[in-house]
């Protein structure tokens, strides 16, 4: 049983099936470099004989993710959509409403070759696997704008240290020393990314993966509040609104730096910025080089249809499939979820990330660590606090309270 | 008042031959039926369902695991929470006073036998079409402080000048206004002009007869006359208000300052979908409807209920 | 207060009457009912020439001037070449769709909300002003919140992902309004009509057909205008309760609208919300005065 089931799984994955299956795929890749990467998604697997609906739907995962869970539990749902693995999808899973691709990972052996491992431990509920993880994203990144400091006759900052010592004199040349969007999670993101380079590995883990509340009290992490503080300052007179339009302040050189995930390299490349000569990148904040692993999966619903849920297998083991990884990171910018493959075409960003991935300086992402619904609340004060004159204590002392109510 | 209470008891079936009750009126009771199942399944058992799931854990899933006034605790302590009331309450009431206001004294200077009207009442009219998506994106681009009305007037070289209201937390909900009166004022004129054009000629006459100015007529005799207008227009009104989101959404995001522009429906929603919490969503929505109870029960009490002394 | 009447409702304006043409009184008149039109129209302004420009020339100008050099691509590029994920063929895409959904749910929604008018006023019954008030509080409840439930009785009657469930939804919202609107409406037709058919031994039906219909075309008109626009402009339903083979021209307009890859462009947004909304603006434009004859005698009774 178990052996036909494999072969049949195996046969279906490499053989052209004689009729095209239909599979319409939800996600909220819409922007410029992200829509070139769906693209790809799309042709291999309508090269593999299937074909591709696309189901797109912009405005990010807040506007997009609901109209997704809407459709799978009001019993129409869709091909395969996209989450960012970890927590999101865990209800629906539990529910009975995805699709087991445990076979398939088994058949392709995904355990040994998806790297980190902790991606496919995302996927998985109680033994079983139930996504196919396509990209790692990681958010701790400072983009620096290298003509700011060349026109101040400064060197370009190495560390968040340097850049903190800098900014008075950006400032005075009346350029802006740190875009922050105001959309809430971009503020999260920022602290985020300051909890791992200021607080350091250790205290980090302790609070985020073991949960440890005494150190999300103490003095390590009442220095990542003081920090933040500092970086509120320097983010005063920043009004834009979307992330893009604070990575383009850096792009056109009036502000010297924003923080934010690997996905902004996508602008600059677009921009047609190169890497090392025009902007500098800095993972971990140059501060530690540590990076999470946050990113995307794809969720299979179950359709109760043989020939849809075969093509369905089909698309998972594609997605992970090195041709496709390849493909798919190059045009996104974002790092492939399998160590084994040649991506010499990288630029400079994405070859520091890859590194410090081979190195093994990874970290779980917050969707992995908490649920939405603390992330949320975290995101609440983060926008308070970077926008208002809240002290650290006190932001500190609550943001404590919150982690608190997810254990 | 009289014809309207007969109008609303007087015109049942007149037939003499006695039928059994429910079979009375049975077209009419057939014909109700789409609304009886919306007021019943839709509007009543919805919200019966939100109430309840308000008092579960229930996260992304709906599920009935009772953890009692929790969700309320919670929401009541939060400070986002409370910041959203309070701006609904301020924009609420900057609001309703401002289309109503603006609306009935447009409506006065439309009744004033003018000329090219048609061409007055369209343009104040057509921004109802659009959507608050679109309304919201153009104000964005107006009030935007390098392209719009204040880079304008920089250019034109009053470099001080400072027009700015979206990024400034203490503005932001003027800017939003500003937005919202654009869209909505049209449609309030347009109600309040009706009123105006159905109040009977006589009454100016008498008035004019009797030497009353013509503010006085207006604030003494003709706008206690409209009252029904105005209770359309309110009802109309506030329920939009309440429903407040897709404006600030498109305009705003909820910011500057993190929670300047934020409202409950926003609250709501981001508790639901990306925060996961449905039970949290549902106790904030919960809250929403007991607010809007409150406003409507003495309204429909003196509606209804007033009527059949009358 | 006197029963509002259908003649009194149409009569010209009142108000004390004009005396001269250039009076100090006329001047302040208009001169006030033009400059609330130019804060009426400067937002429309702003949208054409926005539209009309490249971007360079937005980037460099001032929004309100009219383009230096007219160019009509933006409207392309909204129409036919905007993308949203794969599909790179603009606001064309969803156009067909949004006429598709509007149609019917615009016809439902009109005629359920005038019978329920009709029989609230005419054939009232034990407990119909109950649910009439439920019905005007039902338009308090954010849609946001009526999601879910309304996602699982749509499953349980098999409509959900169908047109006709979306429909049924568009028309479940709009009746809170309408009714009210109708019911102020029928209420003022005069009653010696109804009982005088009555008489005739007309019954629900014939007297809805042949009294009431063929006399409100202006409370129609109304009806007609907020449905379309509501229905037209509507984006949270139309995604959520269908499949992408059904997405309306909205979700185009949001996937436009909010996927910024680098500077906005704004040119292409103005030139898509201008085109998503010219459906509504031509069908009040070419309308525009029934809708208010309609409306005053729609809103004036209470």
């Amino acid at each position: 049983m178990r052996v036909s089931k494999l072969t049949a799984v195996l046969c279906a994955s490499v053989a052209m099936p004689a009729m095209a299956t239909e599979l319409e795929v939800t996600h909220w890749w819409t922007s410029g470099g992200e829509a070139a990467a769906v693209a790809e998604l799309a042709k291999a697997f309508d090269a593999s004989g299937d074909k591709w609906v696309d189901g797109a739907i912009a405005g990010g995962g807040g506007t997009a993710r609901p109209i997704m869970i809407s459709r799978i539990t009001g019993g129409d749902p869709m091909g395969a959509t996209q989450f960012n693995h970890g927590q999101q999808a865990l209800e629906l899973v539990e529910a009975g409403l995805m699709l087991d691709l445990t076979d398939v990972a088994e058949a392709n052996n995904w355990k040994e070759i998806i790297n980190p491992p902790s991606l496919l431990e995302a996927c998985t509920v109680d033994g079983r696997i139930y996504c196919a993880p396509v990209n790692i994203h990681s958010p701790e990144w400072l983009w620096l704008s290298n003509k700011v400091y060349e026109d101040l006759g400064l060197p370009v900052p190495k560390d968040w240290n340097e850049f903190v010592a800098s900014a008075p004199k950006v400032r005075e040349a009346g350029k802006l020393p740190l875009a922050l969007g105001d959309q809430p999670w971009q503020s999260n993101l920022a602290f985020g990314a300051m909890q791992i380079a200021v607080a350091g590995l250790d205290a980090w883990k302790a609070v985020n993966v073991d949960k440890n509340m005494d150190v999300a009290a103490g003095p390590e992490y009442a220095k990542v509040f003081q920090a933040a503080a500092e970086a509120r300052e320097l983010a005063k007179g920043s009004n834009v609104q979307d992330w893009n339009q604070a990575t383009n302040l850096v792009i056109t050189d009036q502000a010297a730096g924003q923080i934010m995930g690997d996905w902004a390299q996508g602008e600059f490349q677009v921009a047609g910025k190169v890497a090392g000569t025009d902007y500098t990148c800095l993972p971990g904040l140059g501060l530690n080089e540590y990076i999470s692993t946050g990113g995307d999966a794809f969720y299979f619903p179950k359709l109760n249809d043989p020939e849809k849920e075969a093509a369905q297998k089909r698309l998972a083991a594609l997605l992970v499939s090195p041709e496709v990884q390849v493909a798919f990171n190059l045009k996104k910018g974002s790092l492939p979820i399998r160590g084994d493959i040649d991506l010499s075409a990288a630029n400079d960003c994405m070859k520091k990330g890859l590194k410090i991935l081979a190195g093994g300086n990874i970290v779980p992402s917050g969707d992995m660590n908490w649920s939405p619904d603390v992330q949320k609340q975290a995101e609440d004060l983060m926008v308070e606090f970077w926008k208002s004159d809240m002290a650290p204590e006190v932001a500190h002392q609550k943001w404590v309270e919150i982690l608190k109510s997810g254990l | 008042m009289a014809s309207t209470t007969e109008a609303a008891t007087g015109r049942q079936g007149t037939e003499a031959r006695p039928r059994a009750r429910w079979t009375r009126n049975i077209s009419a009771k057939i014909a109700a039926i789409p609304m009886i199942a919306t007021a019943l399944v839709v509007f009543v058992g919805g919200t019966i369902w939100t109430v309840v799931y308000s008092f579960t854990d229930s996260k992304l899933l709906p599920r009935l695991r009772w953890v009692g006034f929790d969700q309320y605790e919670r929401l009541w302590s939060q400070n986002r929470w409370l910041i959203s009331i309070e701006n609904l309450m301020f924009y609420g009431v900057m609001s309703l006073v401002f289309t109503v206001t603006m609306g009935f004294i447009l409506a006065v200077l439309m009744d004033q036998k003018i000329r090219f009207e048609d061409t007055f009442r369209t343009i104040m009219l057509y921004p109802f079409a659009l959507s608050f998506i679109v309304t919201g994106l153009v104000w964005q681009w107006i009030l935007n402080p390098q392209f719009g009305i204040q880079g304008v007037v920089r250019d034109m070289g009053w470099t001080s000048f400072s027009f700015d209201p979206l990024n400034n937390p203490q503005t932001v909900l003027y800017g939003l206004l500003i937005a919202g009166l654009w869209q909505g004022t049209g449609f309030v004129m347009c109600l309040m002009l009706a009123g105006l054009r159905g109040i009977d000629e006589d009454i100016w006459k008498a008035a004019r007869v009797d030497g009353i100015p013509t503010w006085k007529t207006y604030v003494m005799v003709i706008i206690p006359m409209m009252r029904p207008v105005f209770i359309t227009t309110l009802v109309i009104v506030a329920s939009g208000i309440i429903r407040l989101y897709d404006l600030v959404v498109a305009m705003t995001s909820g910011g500057p300052g993190g929670n300047a522009s934020q409202v409950p429906a926003m609250y709501v929603y981001d508790y639901m979908f990306q925060a996961q919490n449905l039970g949290q969503g549902f106790a904030a929505s919960t809250m929403m409807l007991l607010s809007v109870l409150i406003v409507l029960i003495p309204w429909a009490y003196l509606e209804f209920g007033g009527k059949k002394h009358g | 207060m006197a029963d509002l009447s259908m003649s009194s409702a149409m009569t010209g304006p009142r108000g004390a009457r004009p005396k001269r043409a250039l009076s100090p009184r006329n001047i302040m008149l208009y001169g006030i009912l033009i400059v609330v039109c130019l804060y009426y129209l400067l937002p429309l302004w702003v949208m054409v020439m926005t539209s009309l420009k490249g971007m360079p020339e937005v980037r460099m100008g001032n929004i309100f001037a009219p383009p230096v050099e007219i160019t009509f691509q933006p409207w392309v590029k909204a129409w036919a070449e905007a993308c949203t994920g794969l599909n790179c063929d603009g606001l064309s895409r969803g156009f067909w769709n949004s006429v598709i959904i509007t149609v019917p749910s615009v016809i439902l929604s009109i005629a359920i909300a005038s019978v329920n008018g009709y029989a609230l006023i005419n054939w009232k019954f034990k407990g119909s002003d109950i649910f009439f008030t439920i019905l005007i509080f039902g338009s308090f409840i954010p849609y946001q919140i009526m999601l879910y439930p309304i996602v699982i009785l749509l499953r349980e009657m098999g409509l959900y992902g169908s047109l006709w469930g979306l429909v049924l939804v568009h028309s479940v919202f709009g009746m809170p309004i309408l009714t009210l609107l109708f019911r102020n409406y029928f209420s003022s037709i005069p009653e010696e009509l109804f009982k005088a058919a009555r008489v005739d031994g007309a019954g629900f039906w014939g007297i809805y057909f042949r009294i009431m219909l063929p006399m409100s075309l202006p409370i129609f008109v109304v009806a007609l205008i907020l449905q379309v626009t509501g229905i037209w402009n509507d984006f949270l339903f139309g995604v959520v309760y269908t499949k992408p083979a059904y997405y309306p021209m909205t979700v185009q307009l949001n996937n436009i609208v909010n996927s910024v890859q680098g500077v906005k462009e704004y040119n292409v947004n103005m030139a898509a919300t201008l085109l998503t909304g010219l459906v509504p603006l031509v069908v009040y434009f070419v309308s525009g005065k029934l809708f208010v004859r309609g409306i005053a005698a729609g809103a004036v009774k209470g």
